[in-house]
């Protein structure tokens, strides 16, 4: 007679105040397959921990935006936003999109070269651009987006020596309503900051003013911040049109879109309260559409959305460490992603579904992650089925930030593998080895031999 | 390690200690350790006959027993006394 | 002729202290004229004394809560729905309301009618939006604010004076009289419903309920106002009778007509020493005291079912004045079988 399949046996006490999970089968789906690829297989060949990209994700999800947009505004372009996710893989399909670059330092921007973008289809901002950065970025005729007055002095004294002009734009910060309120990036609308710098970007015969650009925030979970944003740069450039009789070319109003990922403290999950591509291009463009440009000419709209164009596309595929119990019986699992690799799960409750099917009976568990550090928590209380040891799990919606802020702490980078069109997987990242740390590494001659 | 006497469970794993009244959900086969433990079965023919019937390593089994155990002690399950 | 039978599922099952709407919804359905019931009740804990009621619920099914995304309620209405063949829903919590507005097409779709606010009404009367509102459609609302850390209390010195409530964004409301208390009230209540949290100016004065229905075209179908005579602990209302105030029911056709509102509503007003109604509050369904408005005359729950199901409803204009609800509390026995059933099985 054929065994039945094991489960470990599970009791949780009846709280009355609690309604229980027994009983109800749907908290949770197993994810075992994405785009077609078999979750288990990927592992076995890639190893685990192992960051997943499906580009049909990323392409369905470009298409999403720009059909957004471009339904609602006739002259729309999006820049691929390189710090939120620049693995050349990642940016190249933004890029065959129709993507420009949006880079925040020099070694963004050469990323991007590289990749064969177009200089004039790089968009520079950031407040730490060296001398070197704005030269070459004149020279290539980039957009350089003015963070700070000693930038624009710099570019000023640039373009002194070459024939080029510099084409430039300003950052401008504002009150949206929102907060917290960035303003410590570019020059403020409210107290006249913009202003000063714009005439003197206009007296300046070696700066073109090319656009305007705003980035109000990050993860905004209200649209009409945006109509805010966007009625205050419309404001500004019908402002140049008049004082200067100069028609700006662009508005760029940046990203800071939210994804579909629930935040720590929120009560309703992300997927069904954030605003969508179409709520913020609503708020937008209406926006933009109502406003007195002269003659009609609109400006061409730029979008640097990073977050919800790759969130969704991005998958984190772990294992099972060990389960455990705290002293006062709280199931824990430790898994093999940490906050080392998963950034964000400082301040998402990720979804995390496990790679394989279950019964419906679940335990209360907190996920920890492989270091040594008390702040290595992936998921404070989540509901799961009992997992084994050596057990997958999917962490959903890892696209955006973690393959650029992770950090190599005490191990090693995991390999990024992206699924293509057809469902083939290509390795688009390697791991990380011991020799390419020890590689930078210089030890004096005078510490290579000891004794113990 | 005897579970308390007294205590019901049900065929749904439905378990009710009237004692102090507390009330519990098992798994269907934490709800067959539990009837194997109140018909007075020691872990080893406990162990064989679940070995028997699912597809699971040993030492597994062992570890998740335990950690069972640990919990049915925890809910004041397990009857100290006789243990004594 | 033989009236037609509704299958209606009602949630808010918990008339306990703090009670939800959910017994007096149905005891208004169970009243109705123009229709039979068979009542399905929709509960999140295996406590909630409704479960047991089987004179008023007929069969009970547990629910996921809110925070498991609409996704998930979706599928277990689905499962529910295969078995009764629901005819209309009525969901009578705050916190479940979005996820239902979420879903009102698909549920129609599956042949499930509700008579909820739209989302632009729900998000609207929210009370971080309540200075906008008030200002938006000419009504005197007490000054708030929306703050997100503590840090922001100190600034708030500036703009108001103690005592101020502090108010949570779904739930809870503590009454602060100084800093201290008011970043006690700040963190506890952030803890439990997120950010942000509203603070408000604290009105002196004498508070009033009205409970209604619109038509969603700007006509009010039902307005019963009454005055809170006992408040509990936790500012529920435990005795209250209904009253003749031309002014609180020319408000309310003036909020129904302006906001189009849809569906079931609880507006909290407050009269202030300067005599004027102040709205604290909009509640976007029925409140508990509802069964108050169909003793009086207007069968608010009955008539909000007709319009979910599409047919002509006559607005009501009268109800009698000077009656009372004196709310009380009830022990059940019941069988540990039950609370076994509906615990480990989510039906009952």
């Amino acid at each position: 007679m054929e065994k039945l399949r094991y489960e470990r046996p599970v009791i949780k006490k009846l709280e009355t105040g609690m309604p229980n999970k027994f009983g109800l089968r749907t908290e949770y789906a197993p994810l075992t397959h994405i785009d077609g690829v078999s979750v288990k297989e990927m592992i076995n060949e890639y190893g685990s921990p192992l960051f997943v990209i499906s580009e049909s994700t990323i392409r369905s999800t470009y298409k999403k935006a720009k059909k957004a947009f471009s339904t609602r505004y006739p002259k729309v372009q999006f820049a691929w936003s390189y710090k939120t996710n620049y693995i050349s893989a990642v940016c190249n399909v933004f890029h065959q999109e129709g993507s420009w670059a949006e880079v925040v330092s020099g070694f963004e921007y050469e990323k991007a070269l590289r990749n064969g973008v177009d200089g004039k289809k790089i968009i520079f901002n950031g407040p730490d651009k060296n001398q070197n950065d704005l030269k070459k970025a004149i020279e290539n005729e980039s957009l350089i987006h003015i963070d700070h007055l000693d930038e624009l002095y710099t570019i000023i004294e640039l373009t002194e020596n070459t024939e080029k002009r510099a084409k430039v734009a300003i950052r401008i910060n504002m009150d949206t309503g929102i907060y917290p309120m960035w303003d410590r990036f570019g020059f403020n609308y409210e107290n006249g900051q913009a202003w000063d710098a714009l005439n003197k970007i206009m007296r300046s015969s070696k700066l073109e003013l090319m656009g305007l650009h705003c980035h109000i925030g990050t993860f905004m979970l209200t649209a009409s911040a945006y109509a805010v944003a966007a009625s205050k740069l419309a404001d500004l450039a019908i402002g140049i049109e008049q004082k200067y009789n100069h028609s700006i070319k662009y508005i760029d109003l940046g990203g800071g879109f939210a994804s579909k990922n629930t935040l720590k403290g929120a009560y309703l999950p992300g997927s069904d309260t954030n605003p969508s591509f179409d709520d913020f291009a609503e708020a937008i463009t209406s926006t933009l559409l109502n406003a007195n440009f002269r003659n009609n000419e609109l400006p061409l709209l730029i979008l640097e959305t990073g977050r919800a164009l790759i969130d969704d596309a991005g998958f984190l595929l772990g294992s099972v460490i060990a389960n455990k119990r705290t002293s006062q019986g709280k199931r824990t699992t430790i898994l093999d992603i940490g906050v080392n690799i998963l950034f964000t799960a400082f301040w998402y409750d990720h979804k995390i579904t496990p790679a394989q099917p279950f019964t419906h009976y679940t335990e209360t568990t907190q996920l920890f992650g492989p270091l040594c550090m008390n702040i290595d928590v992936v998921r404070d209380n989540i509901d799961l089925p009992l997992l084994n040891k050596g057990d997958h799990l999917v962490v959903h919606q890892v696209g955006a930030y973690n393959m650029t802020q992770w950090m190599q702490f005490i191990t090693l980078r995991p390999n990024v593998v992206m699924i293509d069109m057809d469902g083939k997987v290509h390795l688009i990242r390697e791991n990380e080895k011991l020799e390419n740390i020890n590689s930078l590494e210089r030890v004096p001659e005078y510490l290579k031999k000891f004794e113990l | 390690m005897k579970i308390n006497k007294n205590i019901a469970i049900s065929d749904s794993g439905f378990v009710f200690n009237p004692v102090n009244g507390e009330s519990f959900s098992v798994n269907p086969i934490g709800a067959e350790i539990i009837s194997l433990m109140k018909t007075g079965q020691a872990y080893d023919e406990i162990e064989q006959s679940l070995m028997n019937k699912y597809s699971v390593e040993i030492t597994t089994f062992e570890r998740d027993y335990f950690d069972f155990i640990g919990l049915l002690k925890q809910h004041n399950l397990i009857d100290t006394n006789e243990e004594a | 002729m033989k009236k037609r039978k509704l299958c209606i599922a009602v949630s808010g099952l918990n008339a306990i202290d703090s009670p939800g709407p959910g017994v007096a919804v149905i005891r208004g359905l169970r009243e109705a004229e123009s229709f039979d019931v068979r009542i399905i009740g929709l509960s999140y804990e295996s406590l909630e004394p409704g479960i047991y009621m089987h004179d008023v619920v007929d069969k009970t099914y547990q629910i996921p809560y809110p925070n498991a995304g609409a996704e998930t309620l979706l599928a277990r209405l689905e499962y529910i729905h295969d078995i009764e063949k629901l005819d209309v829903i009525i969901p009578n919590f705050d916190a479940e309301l979005y996820s239902f507005m979420k879903l009102e097409d698909t549920l129609k779709a599956m042949g499930i009618n509700t008579f909820l606010p739209t989302m632009m009404q729900f998000e609207e009367r929210h009370k971080v939006n309540l200075p906008e509102f008030g200002k938006k459609y000419d009504i005197k609302v007490p000054f708030s604010k929306s703050i997100f850390s503590t840090g922001e209390i100190y600034s708030l010195s500036n703009d108001f004076e103690f005592p101020m409530v502090i108010k949570g964004k779904y739930y809870d409301a503590s009454i602060a009289y100084n800093l201290e208390q008011a970043k006690s009230y700040f963190n506890k209540i952030s803890a439990k419903w997120g950010l942000p949290i509203v603070v408000q100016q604290f009105v002196h004065g004498t508070e009033y309920n009205i409970t209604g229905l619109g038509d969603g075209k700007g006509n009010t179908i039902a307005a019963v106002p009454m005055r809170k005579q006992y408040i509990t602990d936790k500012g529920k209302a435990w005795g209250g009778i209904t009253i003749d105030d031309k002014r609180m029911i020319d408000l309310t056709h003036k909020f129904v007509s302006q906001t189009k509102w849809r569906g079931g509503f609880e507006l909290e007003l407050m009269k202030g020493q300067d005599n004027e109604f102040y709205l604290l509050e909009i509640n976007p369904r029925m409140p508990a005291w509802i069964y108050l408005a169909v003793g009086v005359g207007q069968n608010i729950p009955e008539a909000m079912v007709n319009l979910a199901i599409g047919e002509e409803v006559i607005p009501y204009t009268d109800y009698e004045k000077g009656k009372m609800f004196i709310r009380y509390a009830w022990d059940m026995i019941v069988d540990i079988n039950e609370f076994h059933e509906i615990s480990t099985k989510g039906e009952l």
